[in-house]
């Protein structure tokens, strides 16, 4: 089922032939209160989609900075059931802006998958992105998102060949994720000229807007990936404002400094139009 | 469907022993673990791999291990015949070499030129070095922090062969962290690496191609038992961390009906204290590294860490096929405390002369019991999967004595 914020947002930016700027930040890190201040932030400096950090203690697809950002907001006993209210939270003023809840299979399978689409649904949430679920173990999730407007996001990388884009399209739903780098989230810089034919394969086979994210960092990489992508996703960067803040003290440096970073990229993603 | 009639068919296409198993991997990895799979299937029908296995268990492992009858243990405790399985004589001291002569032969037939590997206790990563020495393959062994610490003579000895050691201190420096940084590796070396597993677990076809190479164990214990009692055991026993050993002692058996599986968790300070690596006792299934089984977490699904004396069975998941053998009843897991471990440690030792490791001896504690209930007609076969001379440290401290 398509989801009609997700579509609408990009959309709106299709019609500014411009890429959308995917912001992520962990919930709970440093704490709630503050993640709903970077949330607006975000959307505020002109992020178009905002993904939500699930925190989990084992994340094995994330570097250094996302795992530690997972690890402060385990360390405020931040739950599944607190990320949902936290979207609640930001859904309650805000109509519009899509809001992705991305981290790992097993909270969401603790909670039940049909439990969880059903608070999702009702939180305002659009979608989600669950790392360890690829197409061959996410049939029951997508059963338990069929009632409802939530979309099964998935990855796909550099060793997605065409055979099995068909399998990773086949019930994608939203946008589709294309990790630029074989790694983990943060680490390396993702090549543009080298995923260029990738992303054309992604787009043709899936039918679907394709966001580029892992290893995008700065104003320069993100205007560089948005030539060529739908959106542009950034990740650790916007995160290590979170642990700079974490460890100043200084909680209300964390939205100042990520709502500087968001301006940055998506000024950055205007000036260059999307071939 | 009637789970019983198939105890061997699986897992089945999907990777799946009934509910669990699978492959939970991140996209990256699944065109890698799809090639793993398609090669194994053509490896298992080609005579040349196994001839090539099977001569360098005979010649540099020292297969098959005797099974031996514990006559003095068994005539400590008064009931069935105890025999035991000798895996801790194999070339390194453990079952761990079966496994990783396996899949390391797997890596150069699929060209990959470097092997990455987790440990805890330092076995598998010591028995990897091993083999990747032999064949002359880069190895990077991820350890735990608190694991390098407490298990100095096999970091050295796996350094002595050539491995690179990474001490991992994200999350809590232990195995399950030297998990997720060498999934952490593979994917970011997709090109030139084999990620080889330890134990029964991971993303399918891991926890099968783990078990088919340490059965190896069980088939050797069903021939050698019947060759000198003239029947089968009335029931075998081995320890569980991840569960290798003891899959590779029970999958040939599995058909046996009359045969009992009874594998040993680590209750460590005892389940009721939360502190131990009991998975099947104490915990409940989601979903981790690759696979669906039982595992110590909270409410909100968080992994919570393992305690156990013994660094091999410190670990919050157990194989799949264990929460499968668990579930239908197929098999029994018992659990055994840090004492009652070292109580039997020094039993063993003292009786038969020979020096368990602190995995086989969480299975010793508990043997008395069950050769009790099998009565003086019965027999056992006991995994004896690993040498305790990499224990001695810990033993020490443990009782207090100053080396």
């Amino acid at each position: 089922m398509p989801t009609s914020r997700i579509t609408d947002t990009f959309a709106k930016a299709s019609g500014e032939s411009r890429a959308v700027l995917v912001s992520y930040l962990m919930a709970g890190d440093p704490d709630l209160e503050t993640s709903f201040a970077a949330m607006c932030a975000l959307r505020d400096n002109g992020a178009d989609i905002i993904e939500l950090g699930a925190p989990f203690t084992d994340p094995m697809a994330d570097g250094a900075s996302i795992q530690k950002a997972g690890l402060r907001a385990l360390a405020h006993k931040t739950t599944l059931a607190d990320t949902l209210a936290l979207a609640a939270r930001f859904r309650e003023d805000d109509k519009t802006t899509p809001v992705i809840i991305m981290g790992y299979a097993n909270p969401v399978f603790r909670m039940g998958f049909a439990k969880f689409a059903e608070a999702a649904h009702e939180a305002g949430v659009d979608g989600t992105i669950l790392v360890d679920l690829p197409p061959e173990e996410d049939g029951e999730l997508r059963d338990a998102y069929a009632p409802y407007d939530l979309s099964v996001i998935r990855l796909a990388t550099p060793t997605t060949h065409e055979a099995r884009m068909q399998k990773v399209a086949e019930g994608a739903s939203g946008f589709l994720y294309f990790v630029a780098v074989t790694g983990v989230t943060g680490a390396g810089s993702a090549d543009p000229q080298a995923i260029a034919g990738n992303i054309e394969m992604a787009k043709r086979v899936s039918g679907l807007p394709v966001c580029v994210g892992f290893g995008v960092k700065t104003g320069d990489q993100a205007a560089e990936m948005a030539k060529i992508a739908d959106g542009v996703v950034v990740g650790s960067a916007f995160v290590d404002h979170a642990e700079k803040a974490h460890e100043s003290g200084e909680f209300a440096d964390a939205p100042r400094g990520m709502g500087a970073l968001a301006k940055e990229l998506s000024e950055a993603i205007r000036t260059v139009a999307k071939q | 469907m009637d789970l019983r009639n198939t105890w061997d068919q699986w897992p089945d296409a999907n990777g799946r022993f009934g509910e669990f198993g699978g492959r939970y991997v991140a996209e990256t990895l699944m065109p890698l673990i799809l090639d793993l799979e398609a090669e194994y299937r053509k490896a298992k029908e080609d005579p040349a791999f196994k001839a090539e296995m099977d001569d360098l268990w005979t010649h540099y492992v020292g297969r098959p291990s005797p099974l031996y009858f514990a006559e003095r243990l068994t005539e400590h405790f008064g009931g069935a015949k105890i025999y035991f399985k000798r895996d801790e004589l194999n070339h390194t001291g453990a079952h761990k070499i079966n496994n990783c002569l396996g899949q390391v032969l797997l890596a150069k037939r699929m060209g990959k030129t470097r092997i990455i590997a987790e440990t805890g206790a330092g076995q598998h990563g010591v028995a990897t070095a091993t083999i990747c020495a032999r064949f002359g393959l880069e190895c990077v062994v991820f350890m735990g922090e608190t694991d390098v610490e407490r298990q100095k003579p096999n970091v050295f000895r796996m350094k002595l062969l050539g491995a690179k050691i990474v001490p991992v201190s994200s999350g809590t420096g232990t195995l399950k962290d030297a998990m997720n940084e060498a999934l952490r590796d593979w994917v970011t070396n997709v090109d030139d690496t084999f990620y080889c597993i330890g134990t029964a677990a991971g993303p399918h076809p891991y926890p099968e191609l783990v078990r088919d190479f340490q059965s190896v164990i069980g088939k050797e214990a069903r021939a050698q038992i019947q060759e000198r009692e003239g029947r089968l055991p009335d029931a075998v026993m081995a320890c569980i961390g991840g569960g290798s050993n003891a899959i590779g002692l029970f999958h040939p058996f599995l058909e046996d009906e009359s045969v009992r599986l009874i594998g040993v968790e680590a209750a460590g300070h005892g389940i009721e204290t939360g502190e131990h690596a009991a998975a099947l006792n104490g915990g409940l299934p989601g979903i981790l590294h690759g696979n669906k089984t039982y595992l110590l977490q909270t409410d909100d699904g968080q992994i919570v860490d393992a305690h156990s004396i013994s660094a091999g069975l410190d670990y919050p998941g157990i194989g799949p096929e264990h929460a499968f053998l668990r579930d239908t009843g197929r098999a029994e897991y018992l659990s055994c405390t840090d004492q009652e471990a070292l109580d039997a440690f020094q039993l063993c030792t003292r009786l038969e002369g020979i020096i368990p490791a602190l995995e086989p001896s969480h299975a010793l504690a508990r043997v008395g019991e069950v050769v009790k209930e099998l009565g003086p007609d019965g027999l056992l076969i006991l995994n004896m999967c690993g040498r305790g001379d990499k224990d001695v440290f810990s033993v020490a401290k443990a009782l207090g004595v100053d080396m």
